[in-house]
């Protein structure tokens, strides 16, 4: 197994992760999750520290699970409400950032609605940028946690059959899932309807995955079961005929389950559209791990924190 | 060197000469007096400007740049962009009307042609718009633009969706006999998409304009030419699929021609994530530089394919021109997200460097490029004095070392617009000297003049 | 690098003996104790102790794992940050004697993360510390209340413990050659 390199500045996907920094990051966020469980959840490795939220797309689960994680390692942890800050006066993506490091920022926690602006703050400034999701392009400490998850769960990740479900096309969770599945060698299958599947060409430059129309297929011995979050607005944009159809069509529910492994796991990133995607029975079923997911979230974003939230920081700009 | 002394002309000897509307490509002497090729011999005293080894070729013309003037003059000026155009060799360059206002009227043409008399380095000819303010709804008053001078209609950048509206603009145009020059797109399919749909779109996460969707447009607009006889010029293929249509078209003998950048001849949508050369067959980790705002262009970097496609029509006489596309941009426009950036690349100064280097590498004849850029564009204009080292013609012509290697470094650009995904890049050709009128509208610090005056 | 054995096997298993039996007399018996071993070897002394007290006691004393390295002080001057485990406290430690094991004691700062941390699990009636070496250099005001063995050593030396359940074998070694900043 490849040695962890853990001098890396920034956590922008799961692309250049190796499985043996996968793991290094699960095991931390075990010895997380222990803290977590404590009286008083909190140690004071970050304190000192200033990780700043910057959520230029809505996302209360995502920056509350950082901020309960900056907050659990003692880092002072702020929160830049986009919504009230100069960026709606039309200050650049890059000045904003700029500004929050010459006030102390030693880490960024983004979450935008363009796929990319984690990488061009990476590009021209020097601080350490964690990823909360950039558009349709990666979210790689949702795949962590849901990594985390099936190993807690199931004991381990490599070999697991895993069906991810739903609107692949335009999902980040989808994407950094298959980077880390695929470097801790799960063996994956997408599937939805075809306007929401990415075409086998666009998997070039993507992990190998087997893709299907058909749920039956996909759900064959699959180990866990991943719905994604259906965005009504796709509905609207033409590329579903209805919700309806798509529910009898895609939706996880108990008969369905049943096609899979007799434990699959059912993950799912949230927020759930309860009735559409995944149905209140298995939602909330014995083989659900949804809840814990959320928990789970919290411990792997303070091991990353903990273990790449603290180089000393230079502006840097690159060539 | 300084500019020659007027009188008295300037002998130009030992460069290979590279005419391709005349058929020539030999190692000849060009005696330059009172502004024109001259047709007699040089006279005892004449100053003699010694190319041994250097590319002498007409003026080149770029049948596509965007001034931004007036406007946009934060991104350039007539002034900055032909001097620009001057630096890449151009004497001649065909602006786009997406100005602010748009060049929909008499005034707006008048603007252009005044400014460019007065601050322009070399011949500026304005393209008017098909549709009032470009929006795609009315026809522009296409008579009073063409006798205000302009030389073609387009609404570039926002393809005319209303197949019904380009198919009247076509048929108004013809009583002008002015090419209607379409952005091919269907902004239908292309909607929202920022690269080239494909693998590196889905690789990214960002939205993809198909191939598809040049294509239909392509298609159409080859069906109303054939409908109305008008002339159509189809701008900046990009897409293998488009260059089937047109050898339909073109083996038809319909009045369509069609051009092609030279980026889009060199590089393909690797670059966007800051991949150079051919993608390889699985991609690691994205490098630092991906999402590189500087190749976002419009139509986006495709294929090797397509590139290859290209460069096959372009070898093969179908495609009949090459023309930058020139589209500069502040960097704000492009230091920001991926979607929120400008489309465009700043081309001029690179474009005979990037075409060059195509020579070098094999993929391209000497004489298609410089055709494509001189006698192909000249043609489709109408004007037999372009494009041509003609007796008794404007002396416009460029002076290249197509061995000279270089870097790209934006920061010497003469445009305002530094947008370019080469910047660093080694190039091979270079433009030592451009000639405009006689004059010298351009003059690289390495040329100096050499040789005594003729005995 | 220059390596001096310090303690053999059996000197190590004489000075743990004495130890076990020094902690029960102070202690004035078993009862009431914990022992926390320090990751990473503190572990196996102090599971081996416990099971030398129930040799000669007859008393189960539960045994825990500290691991200190969200506790320490000097995260940001190591730059790459040490491998943090699950930290396993057996019981509540409220009112209890807690015995904290280590390997080497050396500039006291560990011990000082480590009574943090034991803090942070509730309020023990009193923490005392037991070490296989102490080799000088402290830079607190913390001294082991049982000391396996003192070992005199300079700033450019290094102790290392190597323990059967960890590196194979039993014994203590001293290291020369390699300057380092206590």
């Amino acid at each position: 197994m490849t040695a962890p390199s853990l001098t890396r500045r920034h956590v922008l996907d799961l692309d250049d992760f190796s499985a043996g920094e996968i793991l290094h990051i699960l095991d931390t966020a075990d010895a997380m999750k222990e803290v977590l469980a404590r009286e008083v959840p909190r140690v004071p490795a970050l304190r000192g520290r200033t990780v700043v939220t910057a959520f230029y797309e809505a996302s209360t689960r995502t920056r509350v699970s950082f901020e309960l994680a900056a907050r659990a390692l003692s880092a002072d942890c702020v929160n830049l409400n986009v919504a009230l800050s100069s960026t709606t006066k039309g200050e650049s993506l890059l000045n904003t950032v700029r500004t929050l490091r010459a006030l102390g920022a030693d880490v960024i926690v983004m979450r935008h609605s363009q796929a990319g602006a984690p990488y061009l703050v990476a590009r021209y400034l020097n601080i350490c940028m964690i990823n909360a999701g950039d558009g349709a392009h990666a979210h790689p400490t949702q795949a962590l946690l849901d990594l985390y998850t099936m190993r807690e769960r199931l004991g381990r990740v490599e070999r697991l059959k895993v069906a991810i479900i739903g609107d692949i096309r335009h999902s980040r969770v989808a994407r950094s899932n298959l980077w880390g599945l695929a470097a801790l060698g799960a063996q994956v299958a997408l599937c939805g309807p075809a306007t929401l599947l990415p075409r086998g060409p666009e998997l070039e430059l993507l992990p190998t995955v087997a893709l299907t129309t058909h749920l039956e297929e996909a759900l064959e011995g699959a180990e866990v079961v991943m719905p994604l979050r259906l965005q009504l607005e796709r509905q609207q944009s033409g590329l579903l005929p209805s919700l309806r159809e798509y529910r009898e069509l895609y939706q996880i529910d108990g008969a369905r389950l049943a096609r899979a492994h007799p434990r699959a796991l059912v993950l799912h990133p949230g927020p759930m559209n309860e009735g559409v995607e995944i149905s209140t029975e298995v939602a909330h079923g014995a083989q659900s791990a949804i809840e814990s997911q959320v928990t789970n979230g919290v411990a792997v974003r303070m091991a990353l924190l903990y273990l790449y939230g603290h180089g000393e920081v230079s502006d840097v700009r690159a060539p | 060197m300084s500019a020659p002394p007027e009188g008295r002309g300037l002998l130009i000897r030992g460069g290979r000469l590279c005419d391709p509307a005349r058929g020539r490509d030999e190692v000849a002497d060009l005696y330059l007096s009172d502004g024109k090729i001259a047709l007699e011999s040089a006279p005892a005293g004449t100053p003699v400007l010694e190319v041994g080894g250097l590319l002498i070729s007409p003026g080149f013309i770029d049948l596509h740049v965007h001034l931004r003037e007036p406007g946009f003059e934060d991104k350039e000026t007539i002034a900055t962009g032909t001097q620009a155009a001057a630096r890449g060799g151009f004497t001649t360059v065909c602006c786009m009307p997406n100005t602010e206002p748009p060049t929909d009227s008499r005034a707006a043409v008048e603007f252009i042609l005044r400014r460019a008399a007065t601050h322009g380095a070399i011949r500026v000819l304005p393209i008017g718009c098909i549709t009032k303010g470009r929006r795609g709804h009315e026809l522009a008053e296409m008579g009073e633009l063409a006798a205000a001078g302009v030389v073609g209609f387009s609404d570039d950048g926002s393809p005319v969706a209303d197949s019904r509206l380009m198919r009247q603009a076509m048929e108004y145009s013809r009583a002008f006999g002015l090419p209607v020059i379409d952005h091919c797109q269907d902004p239908a399919l292309s909607q929202g998409g920022v690269v080239n749909e494909g693998a590196v779109s889905s690789r990214l996460g960002l939205v993809g304009m198909p191939a598809a969707a040049e294509e239909v447009m392509v298609a159409r607009d080859i069906a109303l030419a054939e409908l109305t006889g008008a002339c159509l010029h189809l701008a900046h293929l990009s897409a293998a699929s488009s260059v089937e249509h047109l050898r339909r078209a073109k083996a038809l003998g319909l009045p369509v021609t069609a051009e092609v950048t030279p980026h889009h001849l060199a590089l393909t949508e690797g670059r966007v994530m800051g991949v150079l050369g051919p993608l390889p067959h699985k991609l690691g980790p994205l490098p630092a530089s991906a999402y590189d705002t500087n190749a976002k262009v419009n139509p986006p970097l495709r294929t090797e394919r397509d590139r290859q496609a290209l460069l096959a029509a372009l070898r093969a006489g179908l495609i009949d021109a090459i023309a930058t596309d020139h589209a500069p941009h502040t960097l704000v426009d492009k230091e920001c997200e991926f979607d929120d950036a400008a489309f465009g690349i700043s081309g001029l100064e690179t474009a005979a460097g990037v075409l060059l280097t195509l020579v070098d590498k094999g993929e391209l004849e000497l004489t298609t490029v410089i055709a494509a850029l001189t006698a192909g564009p000249a043609r489709l204009l109408g004007r037999p004095d372009l494009g041509a080292l003609r007796a008794g013609a404007a002396a416009d012509l460029v002076l290249i070392d197509p061995r000279a290697e270089w870097a790209v470094e934006p920061a010497q650009f003469a445009s305002k617009g530094h947008n370019t995904p080469l910047a660093g890049a080694r190039l091979r050709g270079k433009v030592l000297a451009t000639i405009y009128g006689g004059h010298i509208a351009y003059l690289d610090p390495a040329l100096e003049m050499k040789g005594a005056p003729l005995a | 690098m220059a390596e001096k054995v310090i303690m053999t096997a059996a000197e190590m298993g004489r000075a743990l003996s004495r130890l076990a039996h020094e902690v029960v007399e102070r202690n004035g018996g078993a009862a009431g104790l914990v022992f926390l071993g320090m990751r990473t070897r503190g572990v196996p002394l102090a599971q081996r102790l416990a099971a030398r007290i129930k040799d000669f006691e007859g008393v189960d004393i539960p045994v825990g794992a500290l691991d200190i390295g969200l506790y320490r002080d000097d995260l940001s001057n190591l730059g790459v940050q040490p491998k943090v485990q699950r930290t396993d406290i057996p019981q509540d430690l409220f009112g209890k004697d807690i015995v904290l094991v280590d390997d080497v004691l050396y500039t006291g700062r560990s011990i000082r993360a480590a009574m943090d941390a034991i803090i942070d699990f509730g309020r023990p009636r009193t923490i005392q510390l037991l070490v296989l070496v102490d080799r000088g250099h402290r830079e607190l005001p913390i001294r082991a209340d049982y000391v396996g063995k003192n070992i005199p050593t300079s700033l450019q030396e290094e102790v290392q413990v190597r323990l059967e359940e960890v590196d194979g074998q039993d014994e203590a070694v001293l290291m020369r050659g390699e300057v380092k900043a206590p």
